[in-house]
């Protein structure tokens, strides 16, 4: 996929990563003339996404891009890794359950966050969560 | 980037200027455990008003941060959480709940200097 202006793509390989993939999905919610409140939701999220990358499966990818729909606009963002998959994606989805010590508020929290929200794992192949905010 | 932390009077004064890295979050976390004992502060300010995000890791790290001065005997208060900020943090399920909040680093402030009085007064009356 190209690198346009409207897209942003962003390899979490650490911590630092999570908040550089934060800051230029930010920058293109902004750039999409999203208000404040949608700004932190967009940013929370892929906090938290960008995070599950790293402890779950150690790298990944954060991928945003604008999205028409008329007459909407949106935002997508989409967290890819080639981890060891969800064993259990409903009860991933549930508050409080983490397999890693967290608060288990990640995926469920990004879910309640945002408008739309996709999950595809396969066991052993990865798991890739596509989620998206519609300007209000 | 590390987090500077002022010493004002009895209290410790960590003012965030910019966004954080989880490294730079427990740096600080540990920064200030270990300075409530050198300065003998009795209360810790952190000032979170430039944060435009305050995830599960955040969250977690500050409520961490409130345990272990509560442990080393002195108080915490977070001030300046932005309502945009305020909204994604209780749509994720963040309450931060057991900490003490306030508006500023004024109203934080003020909280600190009746907290602080109050439990100096009770241990007069002992």
């Amino acid at each position: 996929m190209a690198c346009t202006r409207n897209e942003v793509r962003v390899m979490i390989k650490s911590d630092e990563d999570i908040l550089a993939a934060r800051q230029e999905g930010r920058e293109l919610a902004v750039r999409l003339d999203f208000g404040p409140s949608e700004l932190a939701v967009i940013a929370t999220s892929i906090s938290e996404l960008a995070r599950n990358l790293l402890l779950y499966a150690k790298n990944g990818c954060i991928v945003c891009w604008a999205i028409e729909s008329e007459p909407k606009t949106g935002i997508v963002i989409q967290a890819t890794d080639e981890g060891p998959g969800i064993s259990d994606v409903e009860a991933a989805l549930r508050d409080g359950y983490s397999t890693s010590g967290g608060l288990g508020l990640g995926l469920p929290g990004v879910r309640r966050m945002m408008d739309e929200f996709a999950i595809v794992s396969h066991k052993g192949r990865g798991t890739t969560v596509t989620t998206i905010k519609w300007k209000e | 980037m590390q987090v500077p932390i002022l010493k004002q009077g009895p209290y410790l004064i960590a003012s965030v200027q910019a966004a954080l890295k989880d490294a730079d979050l427990t740096g600080l976390r540990d920064a200030l455990t270990e300075q409530v004992g050198t300065y003998r502060s009795r209360g810790v300010i952190v000032d979170v008003t430039a944060l435009d995000v305050l995830d599960s890791f955040a969250c977690r790290t500050l409520s961490d941060i409130a345990s272990m001065i509560r442990l080393r005997g002195a108080q915490t208060v977070i001030v300046g959480i932005q309502p945009e900020v305020a909204f994604s943090m209780v749509q994720l399920g963040l309450k931060l709940e057991g900490v003490a909040t306030a508006l500023d680093l004024e109203e934080g402030l003020e909280y600190m200097k009746r907290r602080t009085k109050r439990i100096q007064n009770g241990l007069y009356e002992k």
